[in-house]
């Protein structure tokens, strides 16, 4: 990055250090942390549409619709995460390129799946062997969220459900009096009220999102934690910048880094709280009056 | 002019597509040095990385690098995610019922214990990397096997004192000896495996054929030993 870095092994001391880390690779670590925090903001609205769907449906009066939603709520809650993780990504991308296998290959009587191998023709590949390695990655990348988005979406959809319960049924009675239809009632007093009593769960799900996301590593995307293992293990004379194991240090911006997205996350939650409990018939909201008054 | 700058562009797009069939998506681990590591760059390099490159070359194929978990780096060729392992993986018989292998292209090496002092009980707890040569000869030697996934890992449960005495490639694990001064080689060399080659799917029978033809060229022409030289050193195992 600096002229001064030329030769690195004649460096010492702070200049050392301030070309060491800015070397590519460096660069690429900092970089992960935006691969993280844009999984994060990628994921809860994506989690949060699919835990929407899931409550309506688990409240749905058509009873087929209403099996899916318990059965994908209750499949996803009691497998564990990691299987899920491991298994989403690959059965997405083996599906997807069976489905173009279908259209895009000759048929000539290779097998799919056969002796442990996976192959399609090159044409049916996702993405394809041509397209440049950072598409491969985005590719990855975006399996990655649809597996989060699933897990996480199953957790929101029960937590929506019971905040949607939680509404006072008398406020819903209230609404059906003045002549509204379901969807009315559902549009106008049900979704806006029933955010009080979600956001805890919600907030809950979004800290355990922030924990989760390391789990990209097991994915195959190098995220913040492949990329400090590699930069941490030891050095040798091999490479421009030799050093001993530093995966302790390394490690250590982690734990600072995911201790801050923590707190921050904690500050904005309060807000959100606060604003969701105004005029409200809760305990939050009768405290924010009383302050008021 | 205008049909000059026409004709070249229709001719570099055919040209793209014509490549394009050709990518070679060549699987690594990025973390084995000399073998295969990531630079300071953040671009894989090492000897395979030579090695690799030349083989396209000389083969007419487009090649692109892609690094994988070595824990993973089988079952993720066999799901096609890339065409190629080229990550000092031996040719071994247990490997050869899943995929099978060019003609090697590192001659059998020198496998060696590393511990802390040159009298460490190798037949004690054993530190190897998951699912090598090294950590199945460790759990037949009759010693107790200690797997990690990466041959870092190996060498801090050896500092540490969690491990008696690490058993890895003698290649890969040279650097810790002779640089940092902690470890130091324990007891005799070991030959395993029948040589480092490269890794493919089994139906992939015309890359195969391709890359055997080239390798053949290289040691015939005494390139490859060359190479062997520059990364592993005057002492290394030559063909």
């Amino acid at each position: 990055m600096f002229d001064t870095c030329a030769d690195p092994k004649t460096l010492e001391g702070l200049s050392w250090l301030l070309c060491y880390l800015t070397t590519g690779k460096h660069m690429m670590f900092y970089g992960s942390f935006f691969v993280v925090i844009a999984l994060m903001v990628i994921v809860a609205p994506v989690a949060l549409a699919f835990g929407f769907g899931g409550a309506i449906a688990a409240r749905s009066p058509f009873a087929p619709l209403r099996w899916f939603g318990k059965l994908y709520t209750s499949m996803v809650r009691g497998i564990p995460d990691i299987v899920f993780f491991l298994f989403v990504p690959v059965a997405m991308d083996q599906g997807l390129e069976y489905l173009r296998y279908l259209y895009k290959c000759p048929h000539d009587g290779t097998p799919v799946w056969a002796n442990n191998e996976f192959s399609v023709c090159a044409a049916a590949k996702l993405p394809l062997s041509s397209t440049p390695q950072i598409w491969h990655e985005v590719y990855g990348f975006s399996l990655a969220v649809i597996a989060f988005a699933v897990v996480f979406g199953a957790f929101a959809a029960n937590v929506l459900y019971g905040a949607m319960n939680a509404v006072p049924r008398a406020q819903l009675e209230t609404a059906e009096a003045y002549g509204m239809s379901p969807a009315q009632v559902r549009r106008r007093v049900l979704i806006p009220q029933m955010w009080t009593y979600a956001l805890p769960g919600l907030s809950n799900l979004w800290l355990i999102l922030v924990k989760a996301t390391p789990l990209l590593f097991l994915l195959g995307v190098e995220d913040v934690v492949y990329w400090a293992r590699e930069l941490g293990a030891t050095k040798s004379q091999l490479y421009d910048y030799p050093h001993p194991d530093w995966r302790f240090w390394y490690v250590l911006v982690l734990l600072v880094f995911y201790l801050s997205m923590t707190k921050v996350s904690e500050i904005v939650l309060g807000r959100i709280s606060t604003r969701l409990s105004r005029g409200q018939a809760t305990m939050a909201g009768e405290a924010l009056r009383k302050a008021a008054a | 002019m205008k049909k000059l700058i026409l004709t070249a562009a229709v001719l570099a797009l055919s040209a793209g597509t014509a490549f394009a069939a050709d990518v070679v998506r060549m699987g690594t681990e990025g973390a084995y040095p000399p073998y295969n590591f990531i630079n300071d760059k953040g671009e894989v390099d090492g000897f395979e990385r030579e090695l690799g490159d030349t083989l396209c070359t000389k083969a007419g194929l487009t090649c692109e690098w892609v690094t994988n978990d070595w824990d993973s780096i089988i079952p993720n060729l066999l799901s096609g995610n890339y065409d190629t392992i080229i990550a000092g993986m031996s040719i071994t018989p247990e490997r050869e019922e899943t995929i099978m292998f060019t003609q090697n292209y590192y001659p059998p090496a020198a496998s060696a214990y590393a511990a802390k002092t040159a009298d460490a009980d190798v037949m004690g707890v054993v530190a190897a990397q998951v699912g090598t040569i090294q950590a199945d000869y460790v759990a037949k030697s009759g010693a107790t096997l200690l797997e990690f996934s990466t041959l870092d890992d190996t060498v801090a449960a050896v500092k540490n004192g969690e491990a008696d005495a690490v058993f890895a490639d003698k290649d890969a694990l040279a650097p810790f000896v002779t640089e940092g001064g902690e470890l130091v080689w324990d007891g005799e060399d070991v030959p395993l495996g029948g040589g480092i080659g490269i890794g493919m799917r089994k139906s992939d029978t015309e890359l195969k054929a391709k890359f055997d033809a080239v390798i053949t060229e290289m040691k015939a022409d005494g390139s490859l030993n060359t190479m062997i030289k520059k990364w592993f050193g005057d002492d290394a195992a030559l063909f």
